[in-house]
C-alpha cells in the first residue's frame, strides 16, 4: 500500500488544527465577550465555509493567492512565490475551510463559562492574561477538545478545496481523498477500497471518541 | 480613616447616586430591597463595575473620574465574596484557596493558610472538588479564598442568601467571629434584617439608588421613626454580655450596657462573651407598677422617651432603661392605642417594661 497520502493527510490536518487553534481562539474569545455591533457579521463570515460549496472557496482562494491576486502579490513580495499547488497553500486553504468547526465549539464553551469566574479571578488578583489562561481556557476545555477533533477530522475529509488549490502532486498535495479519487478514475478499485475503509474507520473512531469524551464530561458535571 | 465613595450610574430605568463616607473599621451593612442598587454599589467599590464618580480608600485613590484614575479589580486590595460561592470547578478546594494566595506578594501576606483552613473547618475538604461540596461548605471555601488574599477591605454580596435555613445558621457564627476578629473593614450587602442585626456596626440603607438612612447600627435599628427596616417587625438591638448560664432552667443571664440583668433562653456562646440581642417591639409590654405573680421573667423600670402612632389602633413606644454610669439602653414597645390612653401614658413617665424571655431570642 502507498502510505505517502496517509502521512501527508495527517501532516496537513495536524498543522491546520494547530494553526486554527492559534487563529480561532482569539476570534472565539472576541465573539463571546464583545458587544460590538459587527459581532453578528463576523459570526456569519466565520460560518460561511459550512454552507458554501468547497469549489467556491477553492476558486476564490485560487484567484486570491494566484500570481495576479492580492494574496499572491504579498507572498511574491515576501519572496515566497505563489502558494497554489504547494503544501503551504493547502494548509491555508484547509484552515479557511475548517475555521467554523474550530471557532464555534470554543465560542460556545467561552459563553457557557460566563463572566462570573473571570470576575472572581479578578478579585483574587489575576490580570486579564492570567484570567484567560488560568480560568477561561481550563473551564472551556471540553470546547477545545471538540474543536481540535472536529478541525482535524474535517480537514482529513476535505476534497473539493484540495483539488481546486492543491491539485494532485504526489508528496506535496496528493492527500487521501484525492488519492482515492485517482484510484477510482484509473479503475484501481482494490486500492480505493483499502483507503476508503481506512477513512471510514478513522471517521467512526474520531466521532465515537468525541461522544465518549463529551458524555464523560457531562456525567461528571451532572453529579454536581 | 474613612472610605469615601461617590458613585453615579444610569442603567436603563435604574439610576444610582450615592455619596458616603464609610467608617474604615467594623462591618458596614448595605441594606435594602432587591433593585435598590446595593449590589451595584458594592461592585463599583470592587472595580467590577465602572460607575462615574470617585472612591478613596483612606488616602489612596482607587477611582477618580476627574483625574481619569480607575484601578481594575485585580489592582485593588480587596476580598470579594459573591452571592453564589463561584468556586473554580476545574480546581480542587486547595487550589481554589491557593489561587488568590499565590497571587498575593509574599511581603503582603498577613493571613495564614493553615489558620484560615482550621478556622473555617476546611481541613477535610482540601482534596475534594468543589462540585461535591454542600452549599454551606462552598461558601466557607469562598470566604477563606477571599481572606487568603490578605485584603484591606472585605466586600460580601449577600453571602447567605443562596443557602437554606440550616446552612445559614451554621455559617452565621463564622461571620460573627469575622466581625469580632478581623481588623479590616467589611462591607456587607444584605436584605435580611436578621443579618444586619447580628453583624452590622454601621448601616447604610438604600432605596432606588439613593441613601435613605445611614448611621451606627444600634441607633438606626432601634430608631422609633424608622420602621423603615422595611416591612419588618420593629425591635431594638442591644449589645449585651453573657454573665452566666443556668443549665437547670436552660437560661442565660445577660448584662445590659447599663448593668441591668435579664434572662434569655440558653445561648451557645461562653459566659463572658458579648452577644447582640434583638427584642422585637411586640414582645415588650408596659405596666405602671411592678406586677406580682407574673410568669414574665424580665421586668425593668424605664422612662418613656417618645412615641409614634403607626398602624391604626397601635402605638410604638420608645423606652429608656437608665443604668449605671449614665449608660442607657433603649427599647421599643408596641402596645394598643387603647392601653396608651387607659394607662394615661405620656413622654417622661416612668413605667415597667415587661419583656417576655422568649423575646430575647438570638434571631429576633
Amino acid at each position: 500500500m502507498d502510505w505517502q497520502p496517509v502521512w501527508l493527510t495527517l501532516k496537513l490536518a495536524g498543522l491546520t488544527t494547530a494553526l486554527l487553534l492559534l487563529v480561532g481562539t482569539p476570534i472565539a474569545w472576541w465573539l463571546a465577550r464583545t458587544t460590538c455591533r459587527f459581532k453578528h457579521a463576523v459570526s456569519a463570515i466565520v460560518a460561511l465555509p459550512i454552507v458554501l460549496p468547497p469549489t467556491v472557496i477553492g476558486f476564490y482562494l485560487l484567484v486570491f493567492l494566484g500570481p495576479h491576486g492580492p494574496g499572491g502579490a504579498i507572498t511574491q513580495w515576501l519572496g515566497l512565490g505563489t502558494l497554489p499547488f504547494t503544501f503551504a497553500g493547502l494548509v491555508i486553504a484547509s484552515a479557511v475551510y475548517s475555521l467554523p468547526f474550530v471557532v464555534q465549539p470554543i465560542h460556545n464553551a467561552f459563553e457557557s463559562v460566563g463572566k462570573r469566574p473571570l470576575e472572581v479571578a479578578a478579585t483574587l488578583g489575576a490580570g486579564p492574561w492570567d484570567r484567560f489562561f488560568s480560568v477561561a481556557v481550563p473551564l472551556a476545555r471540553p470546547g477545545f477538545i471538540s474543536a481540535m477533533v472536529l478541525g482535524f477530522a474535517h480537514t482529513v475529509g476535505e476534497f473539493g478545496v484540495v483539488l481546486m488549490i492543491g491539485g494532485n502532486i504526489p508528496g506535496e498535495t496528493r492527500v487521501l481523498s484525492v488519492a482515492i479519487y485517482d484510484h477510482v478514475e484509473t479503475l484501481e478499485y482494490g486500492k480505493a477500497h483499502i483507503l476508503s475503509a481506512c477513512m471510514l474507520g478513522f471517521a467512526f473512531l474520531v466521532l465515537l471518541g468525541l461522544y465518549l469524551a463529551n458524555g464523560r464530561i457531562a456525567g461528571r458535571e451532572g453529579r454536581a | 480613616m474613612t472610605i469615601d465613595v461617590q458613585f453615579r450610574a444610569q442603567r436603563g430605568a435604574f439610576s444610582l447616586d450615592v455619596g458616603l463616607k464609610l467608617p474604615a473599621r467594623g462591618v458596614t451593612a448595605l441594606f435594602g430591597h432587591s433593585g435598590s442598587g446595593k449590589t451595584t454599589m458594592l461592585r463599583a467599590m470592587a472595580g467590577l463595575e465602572h460607575c462615574a464618580g470617585s472612591m478613596l480608600f483612606g488616602d489612596e485613590i482607587w477611582q477618580d473620574h476627574a483625574q481619569g484614575v480607575f484601578l481594575t479589580a485585580e489592582k485593588r486590595p480587596i476580598g470579594y465574596v459573591f452571592q453564589e460561592a463561584s468556586l473554580f470547578g476545574h480546581l480542587s478546594v486547595q487550589d481554589n484557596l491557593e489561587f488568590g494566595f499565590r497571587r498575593t506578594p509574599v511581603s503582603k501576606r498577613r493571613v495564614d493558610m493553615l489558620e484560615t483552613v482550621e478556622w473555617l473547618g476546611l481541613g477535610d475538604l482540601l482534596q475534594r472538588s468543589p462540585v461535591n461540596l454542600s452549599g454551606g461548605e462552598r461558601q466557607r471555601v469562598a470566604i477563606a479564598r477571599a481572606l487568603l488574599t490578605s485584603p484591606e477591605l472585605l466586600l460580601m454580596d449577600e453571602p447567605l442568601s443562596a443557602l437554606d435555613g440550616a446552612a445559614k445558621a451554621a455559617i452565621m457564627p463564622y461571620l460573627e467571629r469575622l466581625h469580632a476578629e478581623l481588623s479590616i473593614p467589611v462591607v456587607y450587602v444584605t436584605h435580611a434584617v436578621e443579618e444586619v442585626s447580628r453583624l452590622a456596626d454601621h448601616i447604610v440603607q438604600l432605596e432606588a439608588g439613593r441613601v435613605v438612612a445611614e448611621g451606627p447600627a444600634l441607633s438606626i435599628l432601634s430608631d422609633l421613626h424608622r420602621p423603615a427596616m422595611a416591612g419588618e417587625e420593629p425591635g431594638a438591638v442591644i449589645e449585651a454580655s453573657i454573665r452566666e448560664h443556668d443549665d437547670a432552667h436552660h437560661l442565660s443571664e445577660l448584662v445590659l450596657p447599663g448593668g441591668q440583668v435579664v434572662l434569655a433562653p440558653r445561648l451557645a456562646a461562653d459566659a463572658g462573651s458579648p452577644v447582640r440581642i434583638r427584642i422585637p417591639a411586640r414582645e415588650v409590654s408596659i405596666s405602671l407598677r411592678v406586677p406580682e405573680g407574673t410568669s414574665i421573667l424580665n421586668i425593668l423600670p424605664g422612662r418613656i422617651l417618645d412615641h409614634e402612632e403607626g398602624d391604626p389602633g397601635r402605638v410604638l413606644v420608645q423606652l429608656e432603661l437608665e443604668g449605671k454610669k449614665g449608660k442607657s439602653t433603649r427599647l421599643l414597645s408596641r402596645i394598643s392605642r387603647y392601653s396608651w390612653d387607659r394607662l394615661g401614658l405620656r413622654e417622661g413617665m416612668v413605667v415597667q417594661a415587661q419583656i417576655k424571655s422568649m423575646g430575647l431570642a438570638h434571631e429576633g
